[in-house]
């Protein structure tokens, strides 16, 4: 409980892939949905049609721009959820061990009847994974969602978690990392999986699909050159007219 | 970090009681039982108030107990465990001291050491916090470590000790403070790591995840108080440190100067401590374009 399993017998985790994803949020709604209604505390609300709503979510979707050296800028829509790190900062730091990485599959989840809402977990988190529900005192965290991807009451194709089922642009990927041959592994390898801010040492599970280079626009077409541009000498009633404008 | 008021009164009177135990348990300073009793109760009253303190910013403080438990991992865990072991050790030690008039030398040394291992351990939870650089630092543990020593010494009434400690106290903090705000960047937490997308270009925030704040960017966002950040400093190092120190080796010794060094310590390192969670920037801020 205290301490990091050295090793886990699965590696359960998400890749997200940032070329498709579309920023729609379904996964943050999904996510919320799911996890108020079934495992643990409700993910709370404050003051939800007021001037300052506030609550507790798993998912948050940010949107970055991408300034390249030269070119115009790009946006990138980047959900991020608990990465279920290797070395997971916020497990050995928890006084209760309330908080905890389980050694079969590799969640990390936090016991909810231990948790004393201390907040150093979500301290020594450095993706802001975690968030202390406001009512209910307890840290909340993406679950993977356990009270699904093991669920033999749900259909086979709604065992994964939420908002990889949700995602409408099919960005979320939901597999085994410690199995080379997983739909996961598979992309991180081709894709070029990254970690986010690798010099923490956490060793995060999920990874991030880069977004894929732009297409260069170049010679347009082989054809293009048989095809007459706009008249660039203009006749007729538009010559006159141009020239009828000059002269203004 | 949010800069709240529960850790902050935790931390500097727990650290003053604690300072002031392991003198006491030093047997210093060496007076009868009646004396010893102000002393005891003095140091008593600042290490359990500090600690019940920090139970008011807990979600759940009715599973308090639950925290003793990960002394294997957990420097939370680690400082609970040493602060009731250090008050069980010298509360059976004061008891003696003050009812039978016996100074158990090896007891009282136990629970100085106790009381010492306490301040580091609450100093070593932020002091292991990566996310935090400025934090993350061995002058984080020395900070904590010679403020705790000087107010105790200032509390001990060891005139000198407590006027030399508490210089070198300013002297850490400046060197702590120069030190911090290069540690960042030091450290190289960009935006551009956090997302991964350094090797297309420069990354800026473009569109939060949401409109209003949430829970992160309360706890670990806080960016409000430090306007006024250079103010504060000058004001933290002046009575924190030099006003006591130069009443202490300056001044000549009396009951009231001593009160005035107290007042004038408690209040300037309530301002440092303030200052060490408000200047405090945590690498979830990049997220954010805050810090």
């Amino acid at each position: 409980m205290t301490t990091l399993p050295t090793q886990t017998q699965k590696k359960l985790g998400l890749v997200i892939d940032l070329d498709t994803c579309v920023g729609c949020h379904a996964c943050v709604v999904s996510c919320k949905g799911w996890n108020t209604e079934n495992y643990g505390a409700p993910l709370s609300d404050k003051d939800a049609y007021g001037a300052e709503p506030m609550g507790t979510f798993l998912n948050r979707v940010h949107a970055f721009e991408v300034k390249p050296e030269v070119g115009p800028a790009q946006t990138v829509h980047f959900p991020k959820s608990c990465l279920h790190c290797e070395d997971a900062p916020c497990v050995t730091v928890c006084p209760t061990g309330a908080s905890y990485k389980r050694v079969e599959d590799g969640i990390v989840l936090v016991n909810e009847s231990d948790c004393i809402g201390c907040g150093l977990c979500a301290w020594s988190c450095p993706y802001g994974a975690r968030e202390l529900d406001q009512v209910e005192g307890v840290m909340k965290k993406c679950t993977l969602c356990v009270d699904r991807i093991y669920n033999e009451n749900l259909p086979e194709i709604d065992r994964e978690p939420s908002c990889v089922r949700t995602c409408p642009a099919n960005a979320r990927h939901f597999g085994d990392f410690a199995d080379p041959d997983s739909n996961v592994s598979r992309l991180t390898a081709e894709r070029g999986g990254m970690d986010l801010m690798a010099e923490m040492g956490t060793k995060p599970v999920n990874k991030y699909l880069p977004p894929r280079p732009k297409d260069e626009m170049g010679e347009i077409d082989i054809l293009a050159p048989l095809l007459a541009p706009v008249a660039a000498d203009p006749k007729g009633f538009l010559g006159w007219l141009d020239k009828a404008l000059e002269k203004l | 970090m949010h800069p709240a008021p529960s850790v902050i009164v935790f931390t500097v009177f727990s650290g003053l009681g604690f300072g002031l135990l392991a003198f006491l348990g030093l047997g210093i300073p060496n007076v009868g039982p009646w004396a010893s009793f102000a002393f005891f109760f003095i140091a008593f009253a600042c290490a359990v108030g500090g600690l019940l303190a920090s139970t008011f910013h807990l979600g759940h403080p009715e599973r308090a107990i639950k925290a003793f438990s990960q002394w294997r991992s957990s420097w939370l865990s680690r400082e609970g465990c040493l602060a009731v072991a250090a008050l069980l050790v010298m509360g059976l030690y004061a008891f003696l001291v003050i009812f039978f008039d016996t100074r158990i030398g090896l007891l009282g040394y136990i629970g100085a050491a106790l009381s010492i291992a306490t301040i580091y351990a609450t100093s070593m939870i932020y002091a292991q916090l990566k996310t935090v650089p400025r934090w993350n630092t061995a002058l984080t543990p020395v900070y904590f470590l010679v403020l705790s020593i000087g107010g105790g010494a200032l509390l001990a009434g060891q005139v000198h000790l407590a006027g030399l400690m508490l210089a070198l106290a300013g002297a850490v903090q400046v060197i702590t403070w120069m030190k911090g705000d290069t540690r960042f960047e030091e450290r190289g937490h960009t935006l551009e790591t956090a997302t991964g997308l350094g090797f297309m270009g420069k990354v800026r925030l473009f569109e939060g995840p949401h409109t209003s704040a949430n829970y992160l960017m309360k706890e670990m966002v806080h960016v409000v108080g430090r306007k006024h950040s250079q103010k504060l400093r000058v004001i933290a190092l002046v009575f924190m440190s030099l006003v006591p120190s130069i009443i202490l080796l300056a001044l000549p010794a009396g009951h009231f100067l001593a009160l005035v060094a107290v007042v004038s310590h408690i209040a300037g390192t309530i301002a440092s401590r303030w200052l060490f969670f408000a200047e405090a920037e945590h690498a979830v801020g990049l997220y954010y374009d805050k810090r």
